[in-house]
This record gives C-alpha cells, sequence and structure tokens, in this order.
C-alpha cells in the first residue's frame, strides 16, 4: 500500500510525540489527505473550539500518492479549524516537503495542544525532535529557513514555517514552504504560531515504497504523464504562462473583481498579464519571468519564478530582492493587482515576495487591502489610521507599505490582518467585505460566472475557487462548456465539481491535473497503488462523502444554511461593462436546487438518508 | 553505437521526475534521497541544473578502486559497481572529482549511475528533454545546429 501506515502525534503541551498506526478503516472511506485528515479533526475536536485555542489540531497531512512518480504527486495539506471563518480549514500546498514527509516514512503528523515556549519540530525519518526556536521566533520564513539549513548544515531539508504575521496574529497567515510554496489561505499559519510552533523541518531518506502493483502503477503513471503532456492547458498554457495565462481571458469575460469587486473589468489587466511577464524590460532588457518551475513530481510545471526590477522604487537599496523568486500566480496578481487597481507588475511581484518572505495568503490580503481603499475613498478610513499614507485605488505604494505593515504585523497592519470582514464591520460598511463565511474571494466575479457564485457561497471553506472551479467548465469549456451567465444546471455542475475535487485534494495529486485529467486518468493510479477498490464512481463517492463530513463539522461550529450567501454588491449591484453587463448573481436560483441534489433539508443538513448512503 | 546522457539544465523544471525514477529502477523504491541523478537548484539565479556521472573514459573511481569493484561495461561504457565486491572504502568517493560516486549507509557500499544498463530511465522520465540519451560522439550536436541554424537565419 502507498500508505506509510503511521501517523506521528505532537504534543506541544507536554513536549511529547508518539506514533500509531493510520486508521485503515477511515482510509478506505476517506483515502487520504484532505479527507482523511478532516475525518481525524472531526473525531477529535470539538467543533466549536476556539481555532487559537490549544484545543484546536493542527494536522499536516499527505495522500497516499505523495512521494510517488505520479505526476504532481508533492502535495500535502494542512487541516484545521480556521480562525478567519470559523469553519473546516484544509490548505494544500506543493513544493516539496509534503513528499519529504511521506519519505521520512509518515502519512501526517497531528499537532496538539500549545508548547510554553516557541519550538520547532526537525523530522529525520524515526528521529523526531522539539527544539526550541529562540533565534527564529520573531524572523520571517525566510530566515527561519536559511537559519535552519545552517544550523543542521543539510541543504536537502525540507522546511515549512510560519513568519511574523503569523506570529503577530494576522488571521490568514499562511504556512510557506521551501521558501514560496504555501498552504495559503484561511489562517493555518495563524493557528500553527498559536501553538507556538514556528516551523517544521523534515528530511525523509526512507522513500515510498509498498506499491501495490508496481508494474500496473508505472503503466497508469506513463499514461497519465502523456495525457498531461498532449493537453494544450496542462502541456502548453499552464508550463508557458502559468496560472496567469488567465489574466486576459478572464477580464474578457467580464469576470475580473476590480477596485473591490466594484467593476468586473480591469483596464490595467493586460500590464500585470502573463503575457507582460514574458515581455522584456526597458531597464535591462530582462523579463520579469525567469523560468517556469515544477513541484515535487510534477510534469506541469506551472510555478513562475520572477525576479524585480533593480531600479524599481519598491527594491531600492534592498539587495535581498533583487534575486528571483516565487513569482505572481493568477490569484496573487488578481489580488494585489486588480482588485487594489494597481497595475505596475514590479510593485505586485515585490508584494508578492514579501507575502512568501512573511507569510501570508495574497488572496485574504489583496482584497483586504481592497476594502481598505474603498472604506479610504469613502472617509470612513482617513490618514489617521494609514499613518499619513494615501490608501487610494490604484496607489502601487499605497499597496507595497500596506504588504509589508501586514507582513510585519505593525500599526495598521494589525487592522489589515483582521480580514476584511472584520475590518469592514469595525468601520462600520460590513456590506463592503467581499467575503463568503468570513474568507476574500479569489479572481472571478460571480456576475460573469454564475456558477463560482454557488461555488463561493457553498464552500466548506469559505469563499474559495479550488472547492470546485466551474471556470473550467462555464469559460474553458472542460470538461463540457456551459454557458457563464446561465444558472440552469449549474447546482449539479457546482456538486459535481465539489465532490471531485474533494477526493483528488485527498489523493496527493494537483487539482490542476484535472484540466486535463478525470476521474478515469486519476483512478487507475490510485487503484495500483492503494488497497482498495478505487474506481472513478467510488473515488466520486468517497469525494461527496468527505464533502458532507466538512459539511457536518461546519454545522457542528456553529454554521447554518445563511451563512451560505454572498455579499449584497454581487446580488443587487449589476455588472457595468463586458458581456456580464446588467447581471447580478442569481444565487436563489440555484441554491434551494444545489441543497436537493446534494440530499440536504432545506436548512441545508445532509438528511439521514444522505447519511446512510454515505456511510457518515 | 554508444550513446550518453546530454544535460541540458536550460530545460529542466526542477520537477525531480529523474531523480524518482532512478531511485525507483535502481531501489525498487521512489526515494530522491538514493538517486544517481541530483538535481540542484540555485534559488537566486531560478536555475535547475541536474547532474551525474558522465562515465570519463579513464574513470578516476575506478582507478581508484582497491578492489577492482568498478568494471567497464564495454557495451554502454559505463564504469558500473560490483556490489558484491566493493568493500564501501570509499577511496573511490573521494577520487571521483565530480562527486558522482556516492556510499550507500544502507547498504554499506557505494553507488553511481550505470546508464540503467543502456535504457536511463531518467531520460524517458524527463517530462522536457533536460535529459537525453544521445550519441556519444556527438554531444554537441543540438547546439551546433542551434547555432547553424542561427547563422542561416533558419529555425
Amino acid at each position: 500500500m502507498a500508505w506509510a501506515n503511521n501517523v506521528l502525534r505532537v504534543n506541544l503541551t507536554d513536549g511529547t510525540t508518539s506514533n500509531e498506526p493510520l486508521n485503515m478503516e477511515w482510509a478506505r472511506l476517506y483515502l487520504g489527505q484532505r479527507g482523511l485528515a478532516t475525518k481525524y479533526l472531526v473525531e477529535e475536536i470539538d467543533a466549536r473550539c476556539d481555532a487559537l485555542s490549544p484545543d484546536n489540531k493542527l494536522i499536516m497531512t499527505t495522500g497516499p500518492l505523495t512521494g510517488t512518480m505520479a505526476s504532481t504527486a508533492g502535495r500535502y495539506s494542512v487541516v484545521t479549524k480556521s480562525p478567519l471563518t470559523g469553519a473546516v480549514a484544509c490548505s494544500n500546498s506543493g513544493g516539496f516537503i509534503g513528499a519529504e514527509l511521506k519519505a521520512a516514512g509518515y502519512d501526517m503528523i497531528i499537532f496538539e495542544g500549545k508548547s510554553p515556549q516557541p519550538v520547532y519540530l526537525y523530522v529525520e525519518n524515526d528521529k523526531v525532535d522539539i527544539v526550541p526556536a529562540d533565534e527564529i521566533w520573531g524572523q520571517s520564513v525566510w530566515a527561519a529557513d536559511e537559519w535552519l539549513h545552517k544550523k543542521y548544515q543539510d541543504p536537502l531539508l525540507r522546511i515549512a514555517a510560519v513568519g511574523r504575521a503569523a506570529e503577530k496574529g494576522c488571521l490568514y497567515a499562511a504556512i510557506v514552504n521551501d521558501l514560496h510554496r504555501a498552504a495559503g489561505r484561511s489562517g493555518v499559519g495563524t493557528v500553527m504560531a498559536s501553538k507556538n510552533l514556528k516551523a517544521v523541518a523534515v528530511r525523509g531518506t526512507k522513500g515510498v515504497g509498498n506499491i501495490k502493483d508496481p508494474a500496473g502503477f508505472m503503466q497508469a503513471v506513463n499514461d497519465g504523464k502523456q495525457v498531461l503532456a498532449e493537453n494544450a492547458v496542462t502541456g502548453q498554457g499552464l508550463p508557458t504562462y502559468g496560472t496567469q495565462v488567465l489574466m486576459n481571458v478572464i477580464n474578457e469575460v467580464g469576470a475580473m473583481p476590480t477596485r473591490n469587486m466594484r467593476e468586473v473589468q480591469f483596464e490595467g489587466a493586460s500590464k500585470i498579464s502573463a503575457e507582460a511577464m514574458h515581455e522584456p524590460r526597458e531597464s535591462d532588457g530582462k523579463p520579469n519571468l525567469v523560468t517556469n518551475a515544477g513541484c515535487f513530481g510534477c510534469t506541469i510545471a506551472c510555478g513562475r519564478i520572477s525576479t524585480i526590477d533593480r531600479g524599481h522604487f519598491s527594491i531600492e537599496n534592498k539587495p535581498q530582492y533583487w534575486g528571483a523568486s516565487g513569482g505572481l500566480e493568477y490569484e496573487a496578481a488578481w489580488a494585489l493587482g486588480s482588485d487594489t487597481g494597481v497595475d505596475d507588475m514590479d510593485a505586485l511581484t515585490y508584494a508578492n515576495f514579501i507575502c512568501n518572505e512573511d507569510g501570508i495568503d495574497p488572496i485574504s490580503f489583496g482584497a483586504t487591502v481592497a476594502a481598505a481603499m474603498e472604506l479610504y475613498q469613502i472617509g470612513a478610513i482617513t490618514k489617521e489610521q494609514t499613518d499619513g499614507v494615501e490608501l487610494k485605488f490604484g496607489s502601487a505604494e499605497a499597496l507595497t507599505w500596506a504588504t509589508e505593515v501586514t507582513c510585519k504585523g505593525e500599526g495598521f497592519g494589525q487592522e489589515l490582518g483582521m480580514g476584511s470582514k472584520r475590518l469592514c464591520e469595525k468601520y462600520g460598511h460590513p456590506d463592503l467585505s467581499m467575503t463568503v463565511k468570513g474568507q476574500e474571494f479569489p479572481a472571478y466575479d460571480p456576475r460573469g460566472i454564475q456558477g463560482m457564485g454557488l461555488t463561493y457561497a457553498t464552500s466548506n471553506r469559505g469563499a474559495c475557487h479550488l472547492r470546485s472551479y466551474t471556470v473550467s467548465s462555464e469559460v474553458m469549456g472542460v470538461p463540457v462548456k456551459t454557458d457563464p451567465l446561465e444558472t440552469e444546471g449549474k447546482p449539479e455542475l457546482v456538486k459535481a465539481f465539489q465532490d471531485a475535487t474533494a477526493i483528488v485534494d485527498s489523493s496527493g495529486l494537483c487539482v490542476f491535473t484535472t484540466f486535463a485529467w478525470t476521474l478515469e486518468d486519476i483512478a487507475p493510479q490510485v487503484a495500483a497503488a492503494c488497497e482498495g477498490d478505487w474506481t472513478p464512481e467510488s473515488m466520486l463517492e468517497a469525494g461527496e462523502r468527505i464533502w458532507n463530513l466538512e459539511r457536518e463539522f461546519n454545522l457542528a461550529a456553529g454554521l447554518t444554511a445563511a451563512d451560505d450567501t454572498l455579499p449584497k454588491r454581487l446580488l443587487t449591484e449589476p455588472a457595468q461593462t463586458g458581456p456580464a453587463k446588467g447581471h447580478v448573481n442569481r444565487l436563489h436560483e440555484m441554491l434551494p436546487k444545489y441543497y436537493e441534489v446534494r440530499g440536504w433539508n432545506k436548512q441545508g443538513e445532509p438528511t439521514d438518508e444522505t447519511r446512510q448512503r454515505l456511510s457518515l | 553505437m554508444l550513446r550518453a546522457l546530454q544535460i541540458e539544465p536550460e530545460k529542466c523544471t526542477g520537477c525531480l521526475q529523474c531523480e524518482l525514477a532512478c531511485s525507483y529502477q535502481a531501489e525498487g523504491v521512489f526515494n530522491p534521497a538514493k538517486s544517481r541523478i541530483k538535481v540542484f537548484t540555485f534559488h537566486d539565479e531560478g536555475r535547475f541544473v541536474p547532474y551525474t556521472c558522465t562515465q570519463c573514459s579513464e574513470a578516476w573511481c575506478m582507478h581508484a578502486c582497491p578492489v577492482e569493484a568498478i568494471v567497464l561495461n564495454e557495451e554502454t561504457g559505463s564504469k558500473d559497481v560490483l556490489a558484491d565486491v566493493c568493500v564501501g572504502c570509499k577511496v573511490c568517493t573521494i577520487a571521483c572529482p565530480f562527486g558522482t560516486v556516492n556510499y550507500n549507509q544502507d547498504t554499506k557500499v557505494v553507488y553511481k549511475c550505470d546508464l540503467c544498463g543502456g535504457d536511463p530511465e531518467c531520460a524517458k522520465a524527463c517530462p522536457t528533454a533536460a535529459i537525453t540519451y544521445v550519441d556519444a560522439d556527438h554531444t554537441g550536436l543540438g547546439r551546433m545546429r542551434a547555432h547553424a541554424a542561427a547563422s542561416a537565419g533558419a529555425n
């Protein structure tokens, strides 16, 4: 079996660690990673606990395919209760640490309690140490990474850490691994810091073996790699342009949220697009993009490695930012750019660098700055709060200042670190917060792409595109083209995407494979590696089980059907330009039907029949 | 015809498919820690560079071995470690100027690239053709062609 069959439990309160076998009965129902760790969380914590109290647990988890040669199989997730939303959090990251953890012999690490002092966890195969972190507490992720690599004299050590923002309580702090990959959303980094856990450093030399059917697995893996290579999106679009390939496309569709979602098209989109990242700069003739990069085992390689123009104001006299690092992905470019009205690509790249350096989610951060800019525009926030900075839409200087103070948790950065919901409530305009369940929207305006409205409203972790990326169908025509302005059929579409994504996220694979792969391509890889009956049908059913399990956690945490909604702006203020001109999101046409196809009652609760059918 | 591994770092994305394929072929486990080929990341430059044994003709490792545990494979040109002869003295790891022979603490003998007996898995696994297995007499052919194309204004 591809599971390591080994769970590492770390009690931070007592400073003790222990090992236990993986619950294989649950693994057969929930596969791994997102699904399986959620099952552990549901069973082990009180859903009503304070997310930042020692009662919450934080699970770093791999999937059964993590660490194998299947394309993209280096993913890991962090599962916990979110301090931003109060709902279940599950943030997925690539890079290399997930595979390293698996190679060290673990399926997951469950962190419990709270350390009395700052510590980090060092894992070298069976050797596990909880070590005082005095030298790196108060430092950025990048500084902690460098310090740990120096201390252990081991360039192959893989590190995940939280930065200063998490320590200062920013509610959307990320856990950054391998310098610029992140378990980014829902404040999983905030939970980690609340436990006085600064970093996890892993070295695994055992590798991943125990493949059920090695020959069958390699055949399925090679077939899968070929499908990815031959597909236009995964074979050409993503490696060449990254996720930023979407910037101009979504802008033309009229679903590019702009200036805190007041508008749906951004006049500066082409200046911050993938194409612009390839253009040589005037100053040194080099483009922003240095190269594309792959995470562990990934044959798509959508990652961006970029540099900032050395003459740009943001990095003047700051040589530490003159080298290459993780560049703009579409979500970051949108949130830091279009949503704040800033079209200065170097400023966005700098903001993105330091979001990685100190571990904050650029989506929630950019969207919070956008809300703050609107509050500033209407006079609800003044220079008194912003240390004299003119927090205007379109100001690159305001953006880079806001990023710096939020990353360090200083001054107004503390308020930005609350997220847009709390910020807008504090300044008396809750309707200006573009959030669902307290989590900020990603880069698709649901007035222009109707299915995404239902996606956001019902996402188990608050507004999120990665829970059911119906853009794939509604804009790109994968697997079938649907009309983005129609609501008919969207409840079924959203459910199908939610269930399929839940099981992909539970396998150790990257959801981006699904531009080319269906479960018909994925199931043979899982089935050859793992015990159990893994077919496209059984995987989809497991995905549905996972979705309902997450829903039940949220209901137990106190969320209700009333939380399955969208900000008033998107339901009442029509898009003013583009193909969606005149449209609002018609959530009310979709939500009741969605509950019905889910097998939930009118209160949005799974019925007994549904629970029974899914063995919940 | 003898073939050689040709590595073109500018095509590498750092995905480690080569390390996975290598370790799986040689050890039966997906384990970059035991791969004969290694990919190095130069973070600040944004460069990824795979590196492995070049199979020297007058191989330092082979000459240095006191028990003749490293032998020439006439068919592929590779210098192969005879694991049951190797005594784990590590002299070859010191002799190799490139660091591509290494000691395995689990097996207690050294290991190095053996070109998988003439069908290297790393080259097959690489998704971007950054690693290819080409005519050993003409590993420069691709670069020659590129320069020829440039001088002719062709593609």
